[in-house]
């Protein structure tokens, strides 16, 4: 009945549905991630922020803001309650890496122009979001704040082989690995 | 007494020569969109032509080869005798291809090649000539064509400023959205929003300029209704622009006046809010 | 016997190409044909929106030529035309990634399994048209009866006798009022010019902007003004002898714009 209502005051005009329906098709096109990846991108961040809080999962919202030549990944997540402790993740995950030098999660701007993107410098091996909260135990706030998360270049698709172009960006472990679920992250 | 006839032609604008005082090079503006049809041709020509009849020296160069349509746009089809690829290739002089418009005096087209193949020009041609054309004329305005081939790549070359043609439909903005990434990356290209039908957004069934405009995040030059009078206009080769009664020759004509460095009030399109009633009225059955 | 492989193009763009080979497409497989659509814009594809169906291009058509997976993989088949499959175009690559020949070899493969392949040709007569073209057999010329875009598929009729493909044309967002009131060119006037059958005759209509916005053909819906004759042309295509619809025809148009201005 209040859907009802708010359709009254809410008119879902197509013109609503195209604007919607061009951000991710854009967005699709700038990253070259597939609209399915994004999905399940925006799926697994949240499983990951649900085993460290409880959160408004009504109010919370993954955007992509556009810059002058970057696209940074935006997580605005309303967070009722701190977990007393963690949970697990869902399967078990093999022995992790060798522990790394905790990589700063901000990566070398992404040119928006649909070419290979430069590097700007040498960045360290990056490390899936899930291991690198793992690593160091309490999640660090960068993780949990709406703070700015620019992802790297063409994230694999799921079921292909990586491109060559991925190999500038890291040695294939750059960002979310879509259809992983936050289970593959290793346990401390 | 006897009738005295004279003949008055004004001559082209010529290069300054020796010790004069060198002019600043003109402004070259490609009009550009992705999406084909949406009025790159029909902006180029009504452009130009409210920045002639604001006194500027303009020339208009068809980069559409094998589908020239510029001429057509200006009437001046039947006057057209050589071409862009003729001057390039030697077989022709600048001033014996640029045609002056018929209906403003320093309004100049350098027409496309129809029977030829945009692969027939190099960009390294189209930059020699646009510099040429810059130190004669105040503007030079490149009409590109659709698509982000070669022709493409020819149009932009020798500019260095575009104006994005974009309609309020989903496949334009997407379009535009590419082509904005292909432009060299100082550029700071501006929007013209065309084809708009303020019914359509007021029932929600089109994009509004706002949602063009955020999604496109370019600075908006202007925002051009969609009338029937414009394809009257190019059946009749007299740009709209020109058109005195016209909201959409307005439309352009603040267009150039804003490039051509006035103050002029930002473009706005005032869009009623849809009233309390009228979503009544489509719930229970109305368009 | 394999299918019919046609393209749809017209040098100008923006004249409804896209958009006629998605709503023909609807109502062929409507009509119980195997359909694919291919998408041959690449860098700049849209048919996947106009069809609605871009959150779930997995592959694109130039991955399918680059063999880095099987063309099944790549086609999307529509939810609603289980008949119905799209082919999309890539978006980050451009049109010198496929040659001709292995456009040819594709459409004919697919050809093989389907009665119809549809081929949405780019704007414009450079690369990319010569891709689409490639591999067809037949083509359809889209225009709206407007000086550019009769002078550019003047053009484009030229380069499809070039290459000896049998071709038909559609004209596109005749507005009856205006011809009526000799402010734009009758059909017949675009016939004459162009010296090409006509397939069919489409009447401007704003739902179908609103359609793309919601990436729904119109041919879905009955109740759209343009559905019947889409298929209508569907149905001229198939073989069966349709008389145009005499737009022209002074006491027809008058009847009609009335309708329509009160609908």
């Amino acid at each position: 009945m209040l859907d009802f209502f708010k359709s009254l005051f809410k008119p879902q005009g197509s013109g609503a549905t195209a604007k919607e329906r061009l951000r991710l098709v854009l967005l699709s096109d700038h990253l070259s991630l597939a609209p399915e990846t994004i999905d399940a991108l925006k799926a697994d961040l949240f499983d990951v922020f649900s085993r460290y809080f409880e959160y408004d999962a009504s109010q919370a919202e993954v955007t992509f803001d556009h810059r002058e030549r970057e696209v940074a990944m935006l997580a605005s997540v309303p967070i009722l309650r701190v977990r007393e402790r963690t949970l697990p993740p869902v399967a078990l995950a093999p022995e992790p890496p060798a522990p790394v030098a905790v990589a700063p999660v901000a990566v070398a701007p992404v040119a928006v122009a649909p070419e290979p993107p430069a590097i700007a410098e040498p960045e360290p091996e990056l490390e899936p979001v899930e291991a690198e909260a793992v690593e160091a135990g309490p999640a660090p706030v960068a993780a949990l704040e709406p703070e700015k998360l620019p992802i790297a270049p063409a994230a694999p698709r799921p079921r292909k082989r990586r491109r060559k172009r991925n190999a500038a960006a890291s040695n294939g472990k750059a960002g979310v690995q879509p259809g992983l679920s936050a289970g593959h992250s290793a346990q401390a | 007494m006897e009738a005295i006839e004279t003949e008055i032609t004004a001559p082209v604008p010529e290069a300054p020569v020796g010790d004069q005082p060198v002019a600043p090079l003109g402004r070259a503006i490609v009009i550009t969109s992705g999406k084909g049809g949406v009025g790159k041709t029909t902006t180029t020509a009504n452009v130009g032509a409210a920045l002639a009849a604001l006194g500027k020296r303009v020339v208009l160069v068809d980069a559409d080869v094998g589908l020239r349509n510029l001429d057509i746009v200006l009437g001046l089809e039947a006057r057209v005798k050589y071409h862009v690829l003729d001057v390039i290739e030697n077989k022709a002089e600048l001033d014996d291809a640029l045609v002056r418009d018929k209906n403003v005096d320093s309004l100049y087209l350098l027409a496309a090649a129809q029977t030829r193949e945009k692969e027939d020009v190099s960009t390294e041609a189209m930059i020699g000539l646009i510099e040429q054309l810059r130190a004669r004329f105040e503007f030079v305005l490149i009409d590109c064509p659709a698509g982000i081939e070669t022709g493409f790549r020819n149009a932009i070359a020798g500019a260095g400023h575009a104006i994005v043609v974009c309609t309020p439909e989903v496949s334009a903005v997407r379009d535009a959205d590419r082509v904005v990434g292909l432009l060299p990356h100082d550029w700071k290209p501006e929007l013209v929003v065309n084809r708009l039908r303020p019914a359509l957004v007021r029932k929600g069934k089109m994009l509004s300029v706002e949602d063009v405009d955020a999604i496109l995040r370019l600075p908006l030059l202007g925002v051009i209704p969609d009338e029937p009078g414009i394809i009257i206009a190019t059946n009749k080769g007299r740009p709209i622009a020109l058109d005195e009664h016209s909201p959409v020759g307005a439309a352009y004509r603040q267009i150039a006046s804003r490039l051509a460095g006035n103050d002029v009030p930002p473009p706005t399109v005032k869009v009623a809010e849809p009233g309390f009633f009228s979503k009544f009225g489509s719930l229970f059955g109305g368009r | 016997m394999a299918g019919r492989r046609i393209v749809i193009t017209s040098g100008k763009g923006g004249v409804g190409k896209t958009t006629t080979t998605a709503n023909l497409g609807a109502a062929l497989a409507k009509r119980g044909y195997k359909v694919v659509l291919v998408d041959t814009d690449i860098g700049l594809r849209n048919l996947d929106l106009v069809l609605g169906v871009e959150k779930r291009i997995v592959f694109d058509l130039v991955e399918v030529v680059e063999g880095r997976c099987q063309v099944r993989q790549a086609l999307i088949r529509d939810k609603r035309f289980t008949s119905l499959h799209l082919l999309p175009a890539a978006q980050t690559r451009d049109k010198t990634a496929v040659s001709e020949a292995q456009m040819d070899a594709l459409i004919g493969e697919l050809a093989e399994e389907a009665d119809f392949v549809l081929i949405d040709c780019p704007a414009g007569i450079e690369h990319g048209f010569r891709n689409a073209v490639a591999g067809a057999r037949e083509g359809i010329v889209v225009t709206t009866p407007e000086v550019s875009a009769i002078r550019d598929a003047d053009r484009v009729v030229g380069k499809l006798k070039e290459r000896g493909l049998p071709h038909t044309l559609i004209v596109n967002r005749i507005r009856p009022e205006m011809v009526a009131s000799g402010e734009m060119m009758t059909v017949d006037d675009v016939r004459d010019v162009l010296r090409t059958e006509i397939l069919g005759i489409i009447p401007d209509d704003e739902e179908v902007i609103d359609t793309t916005n919601r990436g729904e053909p119109l041919v879905l819906d009955p109740n759209q003004r343009l559905a019947p004759i889409y298929l209508k042309i569907a149905r001229r295509l198939e073989g069966e002898k349709i008389p145009l619809t005499r737009l022209e025809s002074q006491t027809f148009l008058t009847k009609l714009f009335s309708i329509w201005k009160a609908g």
